[in-house]
């Protein structure tokens, strides 16, 4: 027996305890688990098949030449999520407070590198106080080359981040170049300068949840996906989304057996949508009776309300979903909404997900807020990557599809492949009301005509086969049919062609 | 007999009267409401009108509306239901006066026994005992202290033309007679168009039980037994059955018999009901005092049916076109015993507030009641609604009542805790764990009931019903094999790049603070070391599931958000979490995030009107004290304050519409 098996044994010894029983101890006091646990739960079990356990900085300033710990702060390697290959990188706080190091960094770019060639998701656990000081610029290229290795992987494998701690500075700047952001409520924040320096440079006062945390950026910044209430929330959360996900921009999507029958009848979408016109409704029902099982992962839950996004299954195949909310300021089109669809459309399209998209949208938000914001630019985000997104695309318009924004959500116009109108679908430039004082300026002090003349256009447009008469519209369809309709187009689209004209890359309007 | 009959009514009565009137060969015609435009009732009868907005005042409530409908239609009587026109004499006159014909009583009888304090005079020249207290008009709140003092607290203040629980309201003391007649007046005027009050004495440890009489207009009047409906919830019944377990041979016949004379005295034909008020303290049986005649259907009278065999509402149309009854008292029989609950949209895990919204799932136990007056297996559901209807805010929360027959009490009991397991109900808040946890309640069982059951049994409100150890374990075997299943199948997907995943069958639940450690097997499960036989049936998807073991059948109602099961079963809802027995040991680091103290706030407990603050910012406060008002379901809740404290902010005004779990101010 080689004299060096003792040695590998001493070594992966070494390697497991990480910073030490000390560090580890105060990592479970402050409610997170350690790097290896948070492994041991997102991945099957036994399956984590680690790399690079022996990997030591090379940093021989300020007596660090003293202090090396095999793995230097991070756990990289690959496992299976319901027997799918992922690479993972998890940062380990217990080790030089997870700080990134170059050769932390080029473990990073290791699995990276690795799950780009053969065509695997990418999930990073992020744990870390930020850059190694002690490195100086060597840290700072290790950041820079795990950006530019984020950009090169972006559209080609699903990169995921979980933050499960500090993430500052440069830091963020790599999760926010992945697809999607999950993060821990009240162990986790982000941001790219903290509450001291803030407060040095604008006086303001502010705490680390305040700032960065997880309830900010997935509310109010929109920067993060979905808050979980703990470290095994997100990480058995992560497990059930990446089941969605493709692995790579060429696998296509995942396949589940279903029992959900493809052509099973609600007849009760029958009466979702109300009488009153300017009634809401709540479109998570349609979304949920549509999609197998009632299974709806939906992303950013919390930001922009007025638009839903996520991810289900029709017939085991996974499908994203985008849908107008009417239950949240009417389910109109502003600056967050158009955002937060946008990116999630170009996700689908990068990846080949059908895209599926329910239509309830009075208009753009107006006002000065909006317009000041830039809201052409944001709104024209939406219609940009519907416009250029060639996967299977299915519209269906359940009620309001006004103006402008009509034509952005996924209409015909957009290459829509298959779109359906519900009967109580009203395709028009606005609303009878602000149509008549428009066209009938000249009557507007007189009540009878403008009602007439609203009635009138109300016949005229409030409905769907106007559009359908001018091939708009595909078909107007039951409500209770709309699952097996959806389920057939997606059969129907299985195998559609359709490429964007030869060019480097568009020019998004950023 | 009728060719054609127009059902003057909505939801599950309207429903009920069509299925009897098409069994006899009778067709039916609907009204509707514009918010009943799509409801159940208008698609089963074979015709249907329109009849106005949806407010009650304006529809069903409209007498001339329902008589156009009639003569548009031809049709050559009206069943009123219960409720809007079915007590109103002067409909019937106008009915009369139109030459079509009223399926219930004469309008004399209505009259008569339509006014609380003319009702008792009569019952009591009939020689019906009745309960001592005021009968003539009170002129003001003072005249209502004075004769309060006079009959001795406590008292019950009620609206002359209440009914179903509105417009009433107990007074302990003089301050709560000051406090509350004025509003009992206003509730009267607003529900009933009628300000006028009388008050009684209050009969403590009262039961409530009533007789079923009918009658024909050929001189013959029977009783159809009692049914018990002591289990109400502030004056609004909750249970019914029939028969009553208080009630002896003897005391049916003395009962029968005096609620048969007053019938007489007032010339009655058709079915009604003589509400009688019940000293269970009195074990002779013979302290039963008169409380009022309902001229009509009784909501609760499938349970008279299902022991007597007799199809109520056939009888009510038989009689009004004129025929004799083919029956005599000594026909009338007990057959076995039913119970009956009432399905509410009222959330009985937040203090029974009422509930409205779209049903987004609506699964009854069995198929919709087609007309065996003992259902499908003992189990009968009439309803009025549907999955994708709305329990609107415009009429009474009622969704379902579920009836369940038995040759004993026990028996369909327990028959009601199964039925209700599988009542699926998803979008407004219901009582059906609450209902299942009464099925349950040994009290309830042993029969010793009062009308202050509820109240007595559950001061500190509900909370789920008990359950047993073994229940638990069960309930832990049942949520670990379903995330089992849910696992085993994300295991099959496609893209694997090995053989099958292995999947553990060790495995980790928390129920309320409890942690069973469940071991996986065929057809068992040991749970906590414990061998449980059975299996469960559930499948992803499924939102109702049947799970057997040791003897023990359960019906689950099931959802899911990520790791953390809802099931509903045996009046209780369980919401667990299930992990991985090899990853339990992790969650010992989770840190419990402690909810916000909501101690000092006052939220919204249902959506609706705020229509008065009480209070100012600044204000002390003392517990009890009357801090907001929120109308909602057309009542008026008094929102008091749980502690004594300073308000620090009042967040609204009179006149803003509130959502649920709103913060209306807070103290300090």
């Amino acid at each position: 027996m080689s004299a060096n098996i003792p040695e590998l044994e001493r070594r992966r010894a070494a390697a497991k305890l990480g910073g030490g029983e000390k560090r580890i101890a105060a990592q479970h006091a402050k409610g997170k688990l350690t790097a290896r646990e948070r492994l041991d739960v997102l991945l099957d079990e036994g399956s984590f098949e680690e790399l690079d356990m022996y990997v030591e900085h090379d940093c021989v300033d300020f007596g660090m030449q003293e202090q090396k710990v095999p793995g230097d702060g991070v756990v990289t390697g690959s496992g299976t999520i319901h027997g799918r290959l992922v690479y993972v990188f998890s940062q380990d706080f217990t080790v030089f407070g997870g700080s990134l190091s170059r050769r932390h960094a080029q473990k990073i770019l290791k699995v990276m590198d690795m799950a780009m060639k053969v065509g695997a998701p990418i999930i990073g656990l992020n744990d870390s106080g930020g850059a190694r000081i002690q490195e100086g610029v060597a840290s700072l290229g290790g950041y820079a080359e795990v950006f530019q290795q984020n950009v090169l992987a972006s559209g080609v494998i699903p990169q995921i981040s979980l933050i499960m701690g500090p993430c500052a500075g440069g830091a963020v700047y790599s999760p926010a170049m992945t697809d999607f952001i999950f993060m821990v409520k009240d162990s986790s924040y982000m941001f790219v300068t903290g509450p001291e320096v803030v407060k040095t440079v604008t006086n303001e006062v502010v705490t680390q949840e305040e700032l960065g945390g997880a309830i900010t950026h997935t509310t109010k910044t929109g920067v993060a996906d979905i808050a979980f209430e703990n470290d095994l929330e997100a990480l058995t959360a992560t497990r059930e989304f990446v089941a969605y996900l493709p692995s790579d921009n060429r696998s296509g999507v995942p396949e589940l057996p279903c029992d959900d029958p493809w052509d099973r009848q609600e007849d009760s979408l029958d009466t979702l949508v109300p009488a009153n016109a300017n009634q809401p409704y709540d479109m998570q029902e349609l979304v949920q009776k549509v999609l197998d099982d009632g299974e709806f992962f939906e992303v950013q839950p919390a930001h922009a309300g007025n638009i839903l996004t996520g991810f289900g299954r029709v017939e085991g195949r996974t499908v994203g979903v985008v849908a107008n909310q009417p239950m949240v300021q009417a389910g109109v089109l502003d600056i967050n909404a158009s955002r937060k669809a946008a990116r999630f459309v170009r996700f689908c399209d990068a990846f080949s997900i059908p895209i599926v998209t329910f239509v309830d949208v009075p208009g753009f938000l107006p006002g000065t807020a909006q317009e000041h914001d830039g809201i052409i630019k944001h709104g024209a985000k939406l219609l940009f990557a519907y416009g250029e997104a060639t996967v299977p695309k299915i519209t269906v318009i359940t009620r309001k599809a006004y103006g402008g924004a009509y034509d952005v959500m996924a209409s015909k116009h957009l290459r829509g492949d298959l779109n359906y109108a519900w009967p109580t679908a009203e395709i028009a430039v606005m609303g009878a009301k602000g149509a008549v004082e428009i066209i009938f300026r000249k009557d507007r002090d007189d009540p009878g005509k403008i009602a007439a003349k609203t009635k009138e256009y109300e016949d005229r447009f409030a409905n769907p086969f106007v559009a359908a008469a001018q091939g708009y519209i595909d078909d107007v369809i039951y409500p209770h049919s709309t699952r097996r309709r959806i389920a057939l187009g997606l059969r129907k689209l299985r195998n559609k062609q359709l490429a964007n004209p030869w060019k480097k890359h568009d020019n998004l309007p950023l | 007999m009728f060719s054609k009959i127009l059902i003057a009514n909505r939801g599950e009565i309207a429903c009920r009267v069509i299925t009897t009137a098409r069994r006899m060969g009778i067709a039916t015609v609907a009204v509707y409401s514009d918010a009943d435009a799509l409801s159940p009732h208008v698609a089963m009868a074979d015709e249907a009108v329109h009849i106005g907005p949806s407010p009650a005042a304006e529809s069903y409530l409209l007498a001339e509306t329902i008589i156009a409908a009639c003569k548009e239609t031809g049709a050559e009587a009206v069943h009123p239901g219960y409720g809007f026109l079915s007590e109103r004499a002067s409909f019937v006159e106008a009915l009369e006066a139109a030459g079509i014909a009223f399926i219930g009583p004469p309008a004399k009888a209505i009259a008569a026994m339509g006014d609380k304090i003319e009702s008792k005079k009569i019952a009591q020249e009939a020689g019906v005992n009745i309960v001592p207290g005021f009968v003539g008009e009170i002129a003001d709140t003072e005249h209502a202290v004075e004769i309060s003092n006079q009959i001795g607290y406590p008292v019950m203040m009620k609206a002359s033309a209440g009914g179903g629980g509105k417009g009433m309201r107990l007074a302990w003391s003089e301050q709560d007679v000051r406090e509350g007649f004025e509003s009992v007046q206003r509730e009267g005027l607003n529900s009933f168009g009628d300000d006028r009050v009388f008050i009684e004495k209050f009969i403590e440890d009262p039961r409530h039980i009533e007789i079923q009489v009918l009658g024909d207009k050929h001189g013959t009047t029977l009783y159809l037994n009692e049914r018990e409906c002591s289990i109400q919830r502030r004056h609004q019944k909750v249970v019914e059955e029939a028969p009553s377990p208080f009630v002896t041979p003897q005391m049916r016949k003395a009962m029968g018999e005096q609620a048969v004379a007053l019938a007489k005295a007032v010339g009655y034909h058709s079915a009604g009901t003589v509400e009688l008020i019940v000293s269970g303290a009195d074990p002779t049986g013979e302290s039963f005092y008169f409380l009022e005649m309902n001229t009509r259907l009784q909501v609760e009278h499938p349970v008279t049916e299902a022991i007597t065999g007799i199809d109520l509402v056939e009888q009510m149309i038989r009689v009004a076109a004129g025929e004799k009854l083919a029956l005599t008292q000594e026909d009338i029989g007990i057959d076995g015993w039913a119970i009956e609950t009432r399905v509410y949209a009222e959330d009985p895990y937040r203090g029974f507030l009422p509930s409205i919204g779209r049903l987004v799932r609506y699964a009854p136990p069995v198929q919709p009641w087609s007309g065996d007056l003992r259902g499908t297996d003992g189990v009968r559901v009439d309803d009025g609604v549907a999955e994708g209807g709305e329990v609107s805010m415009f009429y009474d929360p009622m969704i379902a009542k579920l009836v369940t027959w038995a040759p004993t009490r026990d028996e369909a009991a327990a028959l009601q805790v199964e039925a209700l397991d599988s009542f699926g109900i998803e979008g407004p808040g219901h009582n059906v764990d609450f209902l299942s946890a009464l099925m349950q309640h040994p009290r309830f069982r042993s029969g010793d009931l009062t009308t202050g059951f509820i109240a007595e049994e559950y001061p500190e409100g509900f909370t789920g019903a008990p359950a047993s150890e073994d229940q638990l374990r069960a309930i832990a075997a049942i949520a670990a094999g379903m995330e089992f299943t849910r696992q085993a199948r994300a295991n099959k997907t496609s893209g694997k790049i090995d053989g099958p995943a292995p999947l553990t069958s060790d495995w980790v639940v928390w129920n309320d603070g409890q942690q069973y450690r469940v071991s996986l097997g065929e057809g068992h499960a040991l749970v906590d070391q414990q061998r449980i036989e059975g299996t469960c049936d559930w499948q992803p998807g499924m939102r109702q599931a049947t799970a057997t073991g040791n003897g023990l059948t359960m019906g689950l109602q099931v959802a899911r958000r990520r790791n953390r099961w809802t099931i509903a079963t045996h009046g209780r809802r369980h919401e667990v979490r299930v992990l991985p027995a090899r990853l339990a040991d992790y969650t010992q680091h989770m840190i419990e995030k402690v909810p916000p103290d909501t101690s000092k706030m006052l939220i919204c407990p249902m959506p609706g009107l705020l229509v008065a603050l009480h209070v100012a910012e600044g204000d002390a406060v003392h517990p009890g004290q009357p801090l907001a008002t929120v109308e909602a379901m057309k009542m008026e809740n008094i929102l008091r304050a749980g502690k004594s404290g300073t308000i620090a902010r009042i967040a609204f005004s009179v006149g803003d519409s509130l959502a649920a779990d709103m913060v209306i101010l807070e103290l300090e």
